[in-house]
C-alpha cells in the first residue's frame, strides 16, 4: 500500500514539475504574397501579433515575398537550398507542382477532427483536395468581379444601378460610356480587363462564361485550342480592336485600379481582393457585380491557400495547424475579408456580427461570395508556373495584335502539351 | 583646347545636360511633394517629408541600409586583401605557370559571377550559406579587375625602393606592406570607389540569394517594396528610390573629382 | 602607364632551390584568391556545361540525355526571341551610347563655362542603381499620367502604352539604358582625350584644317583603341544587364522585351528547371567567350598600350 501511495505521489509530483515547465517556443517561418492594394502587410503583421499573444509558445515570422509567382519562387528556391519555410500562403493551384516536388504534407494526418474541412466553402476547397486528401486550406480567396462607376453610368445616360449582365450588354454599355475630349482622344473608356499579371485567370473567366473548361481534373491537359476558348479570346481582343470600348494594347494589373479610381475607365474586371482598396480610394459611387454571361455566368476562383511543408518537424506542423485554424476561424476570416475584400472562406464567417453589420452598410462585400454559385476551380495543372506563362504570353500576343487569337492559343497549346507530356 | 566655344555649342551642351538630369530631378520632385502633385508640376506645390517617413515605416529601410553597408564593406575588405596578395605574386614573382594563371584570372573580367547565377546558387546552398550577407559577397571577393589594376601598379614601382627595403632586412611580406601598398594608394582609392559603386547597386545576385529582411540589401528591398501588384503610389516609391540612391549620390557630389579620376584610372588599361 | 623600372625578378641569378622557394611563395600568395576564383568562376563554368547534358528527374537523381536539352532549346521560340532581342538591344545601345559618350567627353574636355556641371550631369546616372533608374523611368512611360504622355498631351497627342506595346517597348528600354551608360563611357574617352598631345591639333590648325577635319582625321583615329575598348565593354554589359526587366516588364508583353539572362533567371528560379537553365547559360558563355577572344586575342595584340 505504501509503495502504491509513493508511486502516486511521485507520479503526481513529476506531472506537476513537467506542467510547470514552460514549453519551448516553436518557431515558424511563413512566406506570403500580396497581389492587391492596401496595407496588407500591416494587416498580416497585426493578426500574427495577436495570434502570438494568444499562443505564447508559438512564434510566427511572416515574410512578405512579392506576388504569387515571386512567393512560389522564393519558397521553392528556399526549399531546394535547404532552408524551407514551415508553411506558406501560395496559389491554390500550385498544389500539383508542390506535390510533384514532394514539398507539402496533407492536413488529414494533422487534425484530430476532419469535419473542420467541411466548414469551408467547397468551391475553395476543390483546388486543394486531390486523391481524397486535403493539401491546402483556403485563406485569401477571390473571384473576379466587375466594378462599375455609377456616376459615370449616370453621366452616360445609363441606369446607375444596373451592371451589364451579358457580353453583348457590356459592349453596348461600354460604347455609351466612351467619352472623348476636344481633339478626339478618349478620356474615358468603357471597360478594362488586365492583360499582365494573371491574364490566364481572366481568360478562364471568359472561357467558362462561354461554357468551356480550360483543363481536365487530373491537371494533365489544357484545352486552349477548343473553339469556345478561341471565341473567348476573340471577344476579349475585339473589345479593343473592333468595338473600341477598351484601350488597345497591354493593360497593367497594378495600375488598373488607379485607372478606375481616376475615371479613366468606367468598368473594370478585377479581383475582389481589391475591393477595400477601391472603397477607400473612390471619390465616386461604384458598384460591384457578378461577371456578365455569354452562355452562362461564371468566374474562376483565385487566390492563395495555406500549405504546410514536409520538412517541418511534427511539432512545427502541429503548431502550424493551430495557427492556420486561428487565421481561418470565422472571426478572423470575417476581419480579413472586411479589411481586404477577399471572400471570407467559410459561411460561418458571413454569419458573424462584424460581417453582417458590414454587409448591411456595404452590400458590395457579398457579391464575390454570391458568385461562388457560378464559380469553377482555377486553372490548375502540373508545372503550372510554366503553363501560366504560355497562356499569358498568348493573351498578350493576341491583345497587342502581334498574333491572331487562334494562332497564339495554338502555340500555347503546343508548348503546354510538350511540358505536360511528362505528367501523363 | 582653349578656343572660344561657339555659343550654339554651349547651349547644346547645356541643353543635353539638363535633359540628362531631368529623370533624377523628377525623382526628387515626386519624393518631396505630396502624392497629389506627383503628376502635376505647379510651382506652388507644398514641400513635404511625409513620403520619406511613410516609406521608412512601410519597409525596414534602416535594416536594408545596415545590410548594404556591411555587404559593401565586407566585399571591399576581402577584395583588397586577396587581390593585393595575388597581384604581388604576379607582379614580382617569376614562377612557372604564371602566364596561364593570369590568363585564367582575366577570364573573370568577361565571365562575371552575374552570369553564373545558376551554378553559384547551387554552390552557396551546398555550403549552407543561403540568405546571409557573406553569401552575397563570396563570389565577388576574388576580383580579377583588382588583381589586374594592382599588378600593373606594382610593376611600375621602382626597384630601388624595393632594394632599399630589402637591404634593411625586410622579408617579402614586409616589402609588400612597407613599399608597394603605400605607393599604390591612388589605385586602391580608385578601385575602392568603383567597387563600392558596383556593389551598392548590385541587384540580380542578391535577389536570388536572399530571402528575408535580415540579409536583404537596399536594391532588393526597393524592388520588393515597389512591387507593382500592390498598386502604385509614386510619391512613396520615389521617396524609397531616393533613399536607395542617396548615399552614393551624396558621396559622388562631395568627392566628384575623386570619383571621376577613379573611374578614369580604372579605365586606363 | 609607362613601365619605367626594369623589373628585376626577385630570384635573378639565384640557385635552383631559390626558384622553388619562390614558386611556393607565389602560389601561397595566390591561394586565397585562386580558391575563390575557381569556386565561383571556373568550376561553375565547367559545372554548367556538364549540367546541360543532364536532366533532373523528379526523384532527385540526374539522367544523362546527351544533346536533348540543346534540341529543346533550338525548338524553343522564347529562347530565340530572347537571343534576337539581346542582339537588337546590343545594336541599339552600343553605337548610340558610344557616340553620345564621345560627344560628351569632347564637350567636357573643352574649356566651356559650366564644365563641372556638365560632367556632373552626364556622369550621375552611373552611380545610380539600375533598380532606381527603372523605377523612375517606369513612371515616365506610364500611359496617360506618365511624364512622357503628359508632354505629348501638351502637343495634343494621345497617350500611348509605351511599355505595353511590343513595338515600342524595346525602344523605350534602349533609351533608358543609353541614359544610364553614356556617362560611364564618357569617362574613358575623357581619360584618353587628356592623354592626347595638343601639339597635333595645333599643328593641324596652323595648316588651316577645320575643326571637323581635325576631329575626323586626327582625334577620332587616335581614340580608336578607346572606342574599341568601350564597344566591347558595352556589348558585354548589354548581355549582363537585366535588372530593369524584373520590375518594368518582366520580359513582356509576350516576351517582346525579354533578354537571355532574364530568361535564364526565369527558367532557373521561377520554373525550377536548372538543367534547361544550364543549357541556356552555355549559350551565354559561348557569346561572352567569343567576345573575350576578340578582345584579348585580337584587339589587344593590335593595339599597343604604353
Amino acid at each position: 500500500m505504501k509503495a502504491f501511495g509513493q508511486t502516486i505521489l511521485g507520479g503526481a509530483l513529476a506531472a506537476l514539475l513537467l506542467s510547470a515547465h514552460p514549453a519551448a517556443a516553436v518557431d515558424l517561418t511563413m512566406y506570403y504574397p500580396v497581389a492587391v492594394g492596401g496595407p496588407v502587410t500591416k494587416i498580416i503583421d497585426d493578426m500574427v501579433g495577436r495570434f502570438e499573444k494568444l499562443n505564447p509558445d508559438i512564434k510566427v515570422t511572416a515574410v512578405y515575398a512579392g506576388n504569387y509567382t515571386d512567393t512560389m519562387t522564393k519558397a521553392m528556391t528556399a526549399m531546394k537550398g535547404g532552408q524551407p519555410p514551415q508553411l506558406s500562403v501560395l496559389l491554390s493551384t500550385d498544389v500539383f507542382t508542390l506535390m510533384d516536388e514532394n514539398a507539402i504534407v496533407p492536413f488529414d494526418g494533422l487534425v484530430a477532427d476532419k469535419s473542420w474541412f467541411k466548414d469551408f466553402y467547397p468551391a475553395f476547397m476543390a483546388n486543394g483536395q486531390i486523391d481524397g486528401k486535403t493539401w491546402s486550406i483556403p485563406f485569401q480567396r477571390s473571384t473576379i468581379v466587375l466594378y462599375w462607376n455609377k456616376d459615370a453610368f449616370k453621366d452616360a445616360g445609363l441606369d446607375p444601378e444596373k451592371a451589364p449582365a451579358s457580353w453583348d450588354e457590356m459592349i453596348a454599355m461600354g460604347k455609351k460610356l466612351i467619352k472623348k475630349d476636344a481633339s478626339g482622344n478618349v478620356t474615358r473608356w468603357g471597360v478594362e480587363i488586365p492583360t499582365t499579371g494573371y491574364a490566364y485567370w481572366m481568360l478562364q473567366a471568359l472561357a467558362i462564361e462561354n461554357r468551356q473548361r480550360l483543363m481536365n481534373e487530373a491537371g494533365t491537359e489544357v484545352h486552349l485550342t477548343a473553339p469556345k476558348t478561341v471565341a473567348a479570346l476573340d471577344y476579349w481582343v475585339d473589345l479593343s480592336r473592333k468595338e473600341n470600348v477598351m484601350p488597345p494594347g497591354s493593360i497593367d494589373w497594378a495600375t488598373l485600379r488607379s485607372d478606375f479610381l481616376e475615371g479613366k475607365t468606367a468598368m473594370m474586371w478585377h479581383t475582389t481582393g481589391n475591393l477595400t482598396a477601391v472603397k477607400d480610394g473612390a471619390k465616386f459611387n461604384f458598384g460591384v457585380a457578378i461577371l456578365p454571361a455569354k452562355e452562362q455566368r461564371g468566374s474562376p476562383t483565385g487566390g492563395g491557400s495555406f500549405y504546410i511543408f514536409k520538412s517541418a518537424t511534427p511539432e512545427q506542423q502541429k503548431a502550424a495547424v493551430t495557427f492556420i485554424q486561428w487565421m481561418t476561424a470565422p472571426e478572423q476570416a470575417a476581419e480579413w475579408s472586411i479589411k481586404t475584400g477577399y471572400v471570407a472562406v467559410s459561411p460561418a464567417a458571413y454569419k458573424t456580427k462584424a460581417m453582417e453589420d458590414y454587409a448591411k452598410g456595404f452590400p458590395a462585400a457579398t457579391v464575390a461570395r454570391d458568385q461562388l454559385e457560378y464559380a469553377v476551380p482555377e486553372l490548375s495543372v502540373h508545372d503550372n508556373g510554366r503553363i501560366y506563362k504560355f497562356v499569358n504570353d498568348a493573351v498578350q500576343s493576341a491583345v497587342t495584335g502581334t498574333q491572331k487569337p487562334e494562332a497564339a492559343l495554338a502555340e500555347a497549346q503546343a508548348q503546354s502539351d510538350r511540358v505536360l507530356k511528362a505528367y501523363k | 583646347m582653349n578656343r572660344r566655344t561657339h555659343p550654339i555649342e554651349l547651349v547644346a551642351a547645356w541643353l543635353l545636360a539638363l535633359i540628362w538630369l531631368a529623370p533624377l530631378a523628377y525623382a526628387f520632385w515626386s519624393a518631396l511633394h505630396p502624392a497629389a502633385y506627383a503628376t502635376s508640376f505647379s510651382l506652388s506645390a507644398p514641400w513635404t517629408l511625409e513620403n520619406f517617413s511613410r516609406a521608412w515605416s512601410q519597409a525596414p529601410f534602416g535594416r536594408y541600409y545596415l545590410n548594404t553597408i556591411m555587404l559593401v564593406g565586407m566585399v571591399l575588405a576581402g577584395q583588397l586583401v586577396l587581390s593585393t596578395l595575388a597581384a604581388y605574386a604576379f607582379a614580382r614573382f617569376k614562377f612557372k605557370g604564371s602566364g596561364i594563371a593570369f590568363a585564367l584570372v582575366l577570364l573573370q573580367l568577361m565571365i562575371v559571377p552575374d552570369v553564373l547565377i545558376v551554378e553559384n546558387y547551387r554552390a552557396i546552398s551546398a555550403l549552407g550559406l543561403l540568405d546571409t550577407i557573406p553569401a552575397i559577397a563570396l563570389p565577388y571577393l576574388a576580383s580579377a579587375f583588382a588583381i589586374f589594376l594592382l599588378r600593373q601598379t606594382f610593376k611600375s614601382i621602382p626597384q630601388e625602393l624595393v632594394d632599399a627595403a630589402r637591404v634593411e632586412g625586410a622579408g617579402p611580406l614586409q616589402v609588400l606592406w612597407r613599399v608597394y601598398v603605400p605607393l599604390a594608394r591612388p589605385t586602391y582609392i580608385a578601385f575602392a570607389l568603383v567597387s563600392v559603386s558596383y556593389h551598392w547597386n548590385n541587384f540580380l545576385w542578391p535577389l536570388i540569394v536572399t530571402n528575408s529582411v535580415g540579409s536583404r540589401p537596399l536594391t532588393v528591398g526597393l524592388a520588393v517594396f515597389g512591387a507593382p501588384e500592390t498598386g502604385v503610389d509614386w510619391s512613396i516609391i520615389s521617396a524609397a528610390t531616393v533613399m536607395t540612391m542617396a548615399p552614393l549620390l551624396i558621396a559622388f557630389l562631395l568627392f566628384q573629382r575623386q570619383f571621376v579620376q577613379s573611374f578614369m584610372r580604372a579605365g586606363i588599361r | 602607364m609607362t613601365d619605367q623600372a626594369v623589373i628585376s625578378p626577385v630570384n635573378m641569378r639565384a640557385p635552383k632551390s631559390h626558384a622553388w622557394w619562390n614558386a611556393v611563395n607565389a602560389w601561397l600568395l595566390l591561394l586565397p584568391a585562386a580558391v575563390l576564383l575557381v569556386a565561383f568562376t571556373h568550376y561553375p563554368i565547367l559545372a554548367t556545361i556538364k549540367h546541360s547534358f543532364f536532366i533532373a528527374k523528379r526523384n532527385g537523381t540526374q539522367a544523362f540525355v546527351g544533346f536533348d536539352n540543346y534540341q529543346a532549346m533550338f525548338q524553343d521560340p522564347i529562347f530565340w526571341k530572347a537571343l534576337v532581342n539581346n542582339i537588337w538591344f546590343a545594336l541599339g545601345t552600343v553605337p548610340t551610347s558610344i557616340a553620345l559618350a564621345l560627344l560628351m567627353a569632347l564637350w567636357v574636355n573643352r574649356n566651356m563655362r559650366g564644365r563641372g556641371f556638365l560632367r556632373l550631369a552626364f556622369f550621375t546616372p552611373t552611380v545610380l542603381p539600375m533598380i532606381a533608374v527603372a523605377n523612375i523611368w517606369l513612371f515616365f512611360y506610364t500611359p496617360d499620367y506618365g511624364l512622357l504622355d503628359q508632354l505629348r498631351g501638351l502637343f495634343g497627342l494621345p497617350g500611348w502604352n509605351w511599355l505595353g506595346d511590343p513595338r515600342t517597348v524595346m525602344g523605350c528600354l534602349i533609351v533608358m539604358v543609353i541614359w544610364k551608360e553614356a556617362g560611364f563611357f564618357m569617362i574613358f574617352y575623357l581619360a584618353a582625350l587628356q592623354q592626347l598631345s595638343p601639339d597635333l591639333e595645333e599643328a593641324a590648325a596652323m595648316e588651316g584644317a577645320g575643326r571637323w577635319t581635325i576631329f575626323r582625321r586626327i582625334t577620332f583615329p587616335l581614340l580608336m583603341p578607346t572606342t574599341l575598348f568601350v564597344a566591347i565593354n558595352a556589348v558585354i554589359n548589354s548581355f549582363k544587364l537585366v535588372d530593369h526587366l524584373v520590375i518594368m516588364t518582366k520580359g513582356g508583353p509576350s516576351n517582346a522585351s525579354t533578354l537571355l539572362l532574364y530568361y535564364i533567371y526565369e527558367v532557373a528560379f521561377t520554373f525550377q528547371d536548372s538543367a534547361y537553365a544550364a543549357t541556356l547559360t552555355v549559350v551565354l558563355l559561348v557569346i561572352l567567350s567569343t567576345l573575350a577572344l576578340i578582345k584579348f586575342g585580337y584587339l589587344d595584340r593590335r593595339i599597343h598600350y604604353q
